[in-house]
């Protein structure tokens, strides 16, 4: 018995360590090939250990795009973003987790069908508001009227009489902003401009509408012991202070999980910050790193400088903190 | 006690920003897809955008590489993933913190560093080329091109899956395997008749998530190949863009990302149907 499983255990070691070591290949030589010049980097064999080049690759990199600047745009803007969406999706969780009110679960089975949604969906549309002559308050009005109708559709089912006053609401808010977009006078005035192009908020506001925080935020707070909410309550605590004072600081280790993840998405996005960051000393560290990637003469060095730059912390940290990488991960896989 | 408006205010924030950049834009999207807006200022002509995609080759060379990718990348990533993480999960597995992470840590590196490392490696006179004593020019080869990018998008997305596979295989009920040596199950019987069922609902996950990513790849193909050589990586994503962002067509590039959406919708009700029944 204990030799069969001797045998196993080696099988599945042989199985296991090139794979790592394949797996691992790609990570070392962006390292490797970041401290040499180009010449070592096309040479057969191919370094498999540092060099001393990786200031000379630096100060390419740091010649051809600004990349410091870049870096610190990233910084910002992933903070920023982590900051404000960490204090959105944890109130909008907590009112799923720990309130009653009408058009709930109507309301959170919207948030959360977006998850099996496309981006493509809503970039094109997000561009425009972001980007181009985008009649802002038009967008919200018809916004909130089309997800509150859905919204009353869902409840309808369950509870007809509150639909029915709920859904008067609904026809008037909509029927309002109808009324007034024709009025020439008033349209004018709203229709203002919401050029936010090569701006940090361009790349952070559009991503704060993020379900998967909800849903997690929301996990988190249905955990907590009702009880100790209702002590609060019968202590005379305002509700937004039983909010900030007990209930957020008992699940701040899963915000750290969430902050995590949200600032490596953030850190890490491409084809938004894209779209919206044109003007060199704007741009993220990708996109100031994948401008570099499609030009004929490139230096390759010093792109895996860059590779290095906007990866290795994150490594380090995933060494120490993986516990609250996994977390955020496994955020929607497992039910309860 | 009656919460009144306080979770509506709670809401509010969050719902104001969900509600203009996700629920209208879902809405605009489709009325844009019936828009000639390449007229200015933009009007109405429904057949427009969606009549050209019926006609435009571009178009189906892009679906049919990103089916491609599809069909041959989700299950290849997904068998190895579930290998992994059943092998990370075994008793036997020394050295389980060096294993855990060479697989797991891809999943910080984002896309534009890992597309240009593996641009770099199989440069003709790159890293692979190198070890295999090789002079095939991948990324101009139409088959090439597209093995570079399926080699990317597993390495990059293996380990992620397997991290979620890995948290279903903890949640099976140890009892379930006791019973199952009881009667004598071999391992290979074990993992076939109690560790696969059991993780059926996580492996849907995976698959759901995998497919929607692969529908919208943009990324790998845009910066590893830029979509060549001719059309042999353009994805519906690079399509897209090429379409929405490079010829500012935004009423075409909407129909090909309605396209994108109804796929999406139509593989989650296909595999819900086949494979969901029992959870």
């Amino acid at each position: 018995m204990k030799r069969r499983l001797w045998w196993r255990s080696l099988g599945l070691h042989l199985f296991l360590t090139p794979l790592a070591l394949l797996w691992l290949a790609p990570l070392w030589l962006m390292l490797v090939f970041s401290t040499h010049l180009e010449t070592a980097i096309f040479s057969t064999p191919t370094p498999l250990l540092p060099g001393d080049r990786f200031w000379a690759n630096l100060q390419n990199l740091q010649a051809d795009t600004n990349f410091f600047r870049s870096l610190f745009n990233s910084v910002v803007v992933s903070g920023l973003y982590t900051l404000l969406s960490l204090f959105l999706t944890s109130l909008a969780g907590y009112a799923f987790a720990r309130y009653q009110f009408f058009g709930k679960g109507a309301l959170f089975f919207l948030v959360i069908a977006t998850l099996t949604i496309p981006y493509f969906a809503v970039v094109i549309p997000q561009f425009i508001l972001v980007a181009r002559e985008a009649k802002t308050l038009l967008a919200v009005f018809v916004g909130i009227g089309v997800f509150s109708l859905l919204a009353l559709l869902l409840a309808w089912v369950r509870l007809p009489l509150w639909a029915r006053r709920g859904g008067w609401l609904a026809w008037g808010l909509l029927a309002l902003a109808y009324l007034l977009w024709g009025v020439p006078a008033v349209r004018e005035a709203m229709a203002f401009e919401f050029r936010l192009t090569n701006t940090y908020w361009a790349v952070i506001l559009p991503a704060l509408a993020n379900s998967l925080g909800v849903f997690f935020m929301r996990q988190n707070f249905l955990s907590l012991p009702q009880s100790l909410l209702e002590a609060a309550r019968l202590d005379g605590a305002s509700e937004l202070r039983i909010f900030f004072r007990i209930a957020l600081p008992l699940v701040l280790p899963a915000m750290a999980a969430l902050a995590i993840i949200l600032f490596l998405n953030a850190w890490n996005d491409y084809l938004w910050p894209l779209l919206v960051l044109s003007d060199r000393n704007m741009q993220t560290a990708p996109v100031a790193l994948g401008s570099l990637i499609g030009l004929t003469r490139v230096s390759w060095g010093g792109i895996m400088v860059g590779a290095v730059m906007t990866t290795l912390p994150f490594l380090v940290l995933f060494l120490f903190l993986q516990r609250y990488f996994i977390a955020g991960i496994t955020a929607g896989s497992v039910k309860d | 006690m009656k919460p009144g408006t306080t979770p509506y205010l709670f809401l509010l924030p969050y719902l104001a920003v969900f509600a203009l950049f996700w629920a209208w834009p879902i809405l605009d999207s489709l009325l844009l897809s019936f828009q000639n807006t390449r007229a200015y200022p933009p009007v109405w002509d429904p057949g427009v955008n969606w009549g050209r995609i019926l006609r435009d080759s571009a178009f189906w060379d892009a679906l049919r590489n990103t089916l491609l990718i599809l069909v041959v990348q989700v299950p290849l990533m997904l068998i190895l993933a579930t290998a992994l993480a059943v092998a990370l999960n075994s008793r036997l597995l020394r050295a389980r913190g060096f294993f855990r992470f060479a697989f797991f840590a891809p999943v910080v590196v984002g896309a534009v560093a890992y597309s240009a490392v593996f641009r770099l490696l199989f440069n003709q006179n790159g890293a692979v080329n190198a070890a295999l004593g090789l002079d095939f020019n991948w990324i101009f080869d139409p088959v090439g091109a597209m093995v570079v990018i399926i080699v990317a998008l597993t390495w990059r997305w293996t380990g992620y899956n397997a991290i979620i596979i890995l948290a279903g295989l903890q949640n099976i009920p140890k009892e379930l395997y006791e019973a199952a040596e009881m009667d004598g199950a071999s391992p290979w019987q074990q993992f076939w008749y109690v560790t696969l069922p059991s993780l059926r609902p996580v492996l849907l996950f995976c698959l759901v998530l995998s497919i929607i990513g692969t529908l919208q790849l943009f990324t790998e193909p845009w910066l590893i190949t830029n979509g060549g050589p001719g059309t042999a990586t353009t994805t519906l994503g690079v399509y897209l863009y090429r379409q929405g962002f490079q010829n500012i067509n935004f009423g075409y590039a909407s129909a090909i990302a309605y396209v994108i959406t109804l796929l999406a919708l139509a593989f989650s009700i296909i595999q819900l149907r086949l494979f969901g029944r029992e959870s």
